[in-house]
């Protein structure tokens, strides 16, 4: 093999792995949408702003505390599921309740929720770029392949690497409370039919609470992995709240194992899109292929809800 | 008779206000309200009357700036050119109202607003990365046709008031009962011989063309284009919804009102806060959406109906449901 | 003259099988009956002919022209119109307005359009309801309110499903004689009941649907002893 080709492959891999780590990190993201879309049919269009919360989080615990942000998630989960569960208590709930001309406006309320929280980020933090400075943050992990001949050096951004193995932690860890725990079958059963699980005695409107403080917290957990390798700015959220989207309706809403899987692809279109495409339009792919999976396979890549 | 003067008197006084006042800070603030008016009344069109929320109208503000905006070379705005660049503002973006809604049309409630507004993303993407065409982030940047503030003051006021009477003939004839029967319930309008899709698409080209050329409007006024904020999600889709929440969606008023609300909110809050005043319309949803669902003039007239029910309840015998 | 032809249609959904080959006409100006346990399809047959999804297999024809698989919008300017079981009334509209949004099949007016509702508004004797807001309207009215409206598309063939549930007795008198003032003006009617003693009293046939097939059709009387129908309603020990 001639040693274009092999740089070729290399590529190709190296990009595929950044595609993959990254792809963890967007499952965890798309994982809280999903369930919230999933359980209760709601959107949450201030995704991303929890996501930038709990990064602050995680820069005052270092900044302030020298906590580490791995260590930081102890406290960030619980955290972000309390002001998950407040927002949907105090201001989803009741609107949900309403009847007015204007449908939609549980969304609504979710963008003034978002546009209260990076706005206070802003006045509070300012617009300046901060960084959470670990001592690990570019530290990579090589990997050396010999492929036909020749030697391939493939390497992993540590940081990522440890945050796709915690999502995938994290998304374990879902998908057993779901499946094995009370709590977990009382989510699956207003997932799939909110009156008839009111019927049978679940505490829908707990539920609710619950499922959108696990949500803000699997969200907040992502925020708190990408500190490490991103510049944090009361704006970071922004972008994210559409990914989880895409995630959520190509994984199938309420389908764990389909927001991993939506993870994945998006992450490694991305990827590949900003590589061998066009850096500028890699965003724009995954808007078109948010609606046209939304026109066209409206249960997701692997079909209806199976939380 | 006496009731169309009520209308006539205080627009003949808004009309030739600029001759008497010339303050251009006071007429900019005016022309905005005017073209947020504007901006309300299209989207409140769409969402109010015919249920279809989008989150992404940007996407036709826009388009009708950068249209304005590709008819000029040189470095100023000729008049002549300033004029095509409304009505070829609002033609494209009936065009891109066209194609977003046979797209978008096929989703309902949410996944139509969400759709809209993934659109109009990937057009503010384009605006950036298409350097050749739109000159990508660095925005476009002439000099407008007019010196003086008071004929854009009178062109948008024109556009106002074409912009409301339209809407209110629209809202009176079939055309406008349809829209409200498609908000009400699509299914059973499609039952009562509506053709739902035809006409959700006849109330998204009339808010889009108004939006358009409002958008038209802003290039030729403001002569820039930024696409972070023309194209923008949160500056101007929100905003137009907000607009309309504020003042009362599904009325004529409302929107209106919102504007001028909206307007004088930002400056005193731009002058004061400075950076990250829109904490305060973030609050403002929150708030009128649990509290004041439709909005100043929505609330009002409701208080009015109540009013009404109150006394006529007092006098009225019960009327029997059999026949 | 049969104005309404159902000819081998089934419609399934995933797993059931909701109508199965189901064969039945309507003659022009009769009144059929469909009667049928819960569950039976029966809702199903009107949504098919209505338009809101096309039969799995089978025609449709109205007039002799086919009209499977058009969209119910076009189906209703043909000439059929339908109430809902479940009233699905225009909410924030009056009912006058309500009544105006289907009487513009007929005009672009909206002048037209208010007189035409007004007539369709005295038929059914709702005259004292006309601006109210649909939603604060009691059952009863509600469901007046769907025919009313189904009215004024002009239709020559009703469909009407279960407009007497829930009403009281004096209720059901007063909506038995609008249906039959309905007949009168020659419109065929197509309708679905649980309340026998209606159902007996306004149709000239009666057809009986279980499972989404067609156990058996012919005079009310025919049809009321047919062992299959009693079975199908109350059990086999009591057949």
């Amino acid at each position: 093999m001639s040693p274009q080709v092999a740089g070729q492959i290399e590529l190709f891999l190296q990009v595929v792995i950044a595609g993959v780590l990254l792809g963890g990190l967007y499952a965890l993201i798309g994982l809280g949408m999903s369930l919230i879309m999933g359980v209760m049919r709601i959107i949450n269009l201030a995704h991303g702003e929890l996501m930038m919360v709990a990064m602050y989080i995680t820069f005052w615990g270092f900044t302030l505390w020298k906590v580490d942000p791995y260590v930081s998630l102890l406290a960030v989960l619980p955290v972000m599921f309390l002001l998950g569960v407040a927002i949907q208590k105090f201001l989803i709930s009741p609107v949900m309740a309403t009847d007015t001309i204007l449908p939609e406006n549980q969304v609504l309320l979710t963008v003034g929720v978002g546009m209260v929280l990076s706005n206070l980020a802003l006045i509070f933090f300012s617009a300046n770029y901060r960084s959470v400075p670990v001592s690990y943050a570019s530290k990579t992990i090589y990997w050396d392949v010999a492929v036909g001949g020749q030697t391939i050096s493939l390497s992993f951004n540590f940081p990522f690497l440890v945050a796709f193995g915690i999502a995938l932690l994290l998304g374990g860890a879902l998908f057993l409370f779901l499946s094995r725990t009370d709590t977990g079958r009382m989510i699956r059963a207003t997932a799939q039919d909110k009156r008839a699980a009111a019927l049978m005695g679940i505490n829908t409107e707990r539920i609710t609470v619950i499922t959108f403080g696990l949500g803000a917290a699997l969200v907040g957990a992502a925020g708190t992995l990408l500190a490490p390798v991103y510049y944090l700015y009361p704006q970071i959220g922004h972008p994210f709240t559409p990914k989880a989207f895409i995630i959520t309706v190509l994984g199938g809403m309420g389908n764990v194992a389909g927001a991993v899987v939506g993870g994945l692809v998006l992450g490694l279109a991305e990827s590949l899109g900003s590589v061998y495409v066009s850096l500028g339009y890699k965003d724009a792919l995954g808007f078109v292929i948010f609606v046209l999976v939304l026109i066209f396979m409206p249960n997701g890549l692997l079909g209806k809800s199976k939380a | 008779m006496p009731k169309k003067l009520l209308f006539l008197l205080p627009l003949v006084l808004v009309a030739v206000l600029p001759l008497f006042w010339t303050n251009p800070y006071v007429l900019h603030m005016l022309i905005l309200c005017m073209m947020w008016s504007v901006l309300g009344q299209s989207w409140n069109l769409l969402g109010g009357y015919t249920g279809q929320v989008s989150f992404g109208h940007a996407a036709f503000f826009g388009i009708g700036a950068y249209s304005a905006a590709l008819l000029v070379n040189g470095q100023g705005i000729p008049p002549a050119r300033a004029w095509l660049g409304l009505g070829l503002g609002g033609v494209t973006a009936v065009l891109l109202a066209v194609f977003i809604g046979w797209v978008c049309f096929r989703l309902r409630g949410p996944y139509f607003a969400l759709s809209v507004m993934a659109l109009s993303e990937v057009l503010h993407l384009i605006a950036i990365n298409w350097k050749d065409v739109t000159n990508g982030a660095e925005g476009v940047l002439f000099i407008p046709a007019f010196n003086d503030k008071k004929y854009y003051y009178w062109i948008v006021l024109a556009l106002a008031v074409t912009n409301f009477v339209c809407i209110k003939y629209v809202m009176k004839s079939k055309l406008g009962l349809y829209f409200l029967a498609i908000r009400e319930d699509q299914d059973a309008a499609e039952s009562l011989g509506i053709n739902t899709t035809v006409y959700k698409l006849a109330s998204l080209l009339i808010s889009a063309f108004f939006t358009g050329v409002a958008g038209a409007f802003y290039f030729n006024y403001m002569g820039f284009i930024d696409p972070g904020i023309v194209f923008d999600t949160a500056k101007i889709s929100v905003m137009m919804i907000l607009v309309t929440m504020l003042g009362g969606a599904a009325t004529l008023a409302g929107p209106a009102v919102g504007a001028v609300l909206y307007i004088l909110v930002s400056e005193i809050l731009r002058a004061w806060l400075g950076q990250g005043h829109l904490v305060f319309f973030g609050v403002l949803i929150i708030v009128i959406i649990l509290f004041f669902p439709n909005g100043i003039v929505g609330t009002w007239k409701d208080r009015q109906a109540r009013k009404a029910k109150g006394a006529a309840a007092a006098g009225v015998t019960t009327t029997g449901g059999g026949a | 003259m049969k104005v309404l032809e159902v000819d081998g249609v089934s419609r399934r959904f995933g797993g059931l099988m909701a109508v199965a080959d189901l064969t039945f006409h309507l003659n022009k100006g009769e009144v059929l009956g469909v009667i049928g346990p819960n569950g039976a399809g029966k809702t199903t047959v009107f949504n098919l002919i209505n338009g809101y999804f096309p039969p799995t297999k089978g025609t449709i024809k109205f007039k002799g022209e086919r009209i499977d698989g058009l969209k119910p919008h076009t189906v209703c300017h043909k000439g059929i119109a339908r109430t809902f079981q479940v009233v699905k009334p225009l909410q924030r509209l009056t009912v006058e307005e309500n009544v105006m949004a289907s009487a513009f099949v007929k005009t672009n007016r909206t002048a037209e359009a208010r007189r035409i509702a007004g007539e369709w508004i005295s038929f059914t004797g709702m005259d004292a309801w006309k601006d109210r807001e649909a939603r604060g309207l009691p059952l009863g009215m509600r469901k007046r309110l769907e025919m009313a409206r189904a009215l004024a598309t002009r239709p020559e063939v009703l469909l009407l499903d279960e407009n007497f549930a829930g009403l009281n007795h004096s209720e059901v008198e007063a909506t038995i004689g609008i249906v039959r003032k309905i007949h009168e003006s020659g419109i065929s009617i197509l309708i679905i009941e649980h309340n026998m003693k209606v159902i007996m009293s306004v149709s000239h046939r009666l057809i009986a649907i279980s499972y989404g097939e067609k156990i058996t059709e012919g005079t009310p009387d025919e049809v009321a002893n047919h062992p299959q129908v009693i079975e199908a309603y109350l059990g086999a020990a009591h057949v």
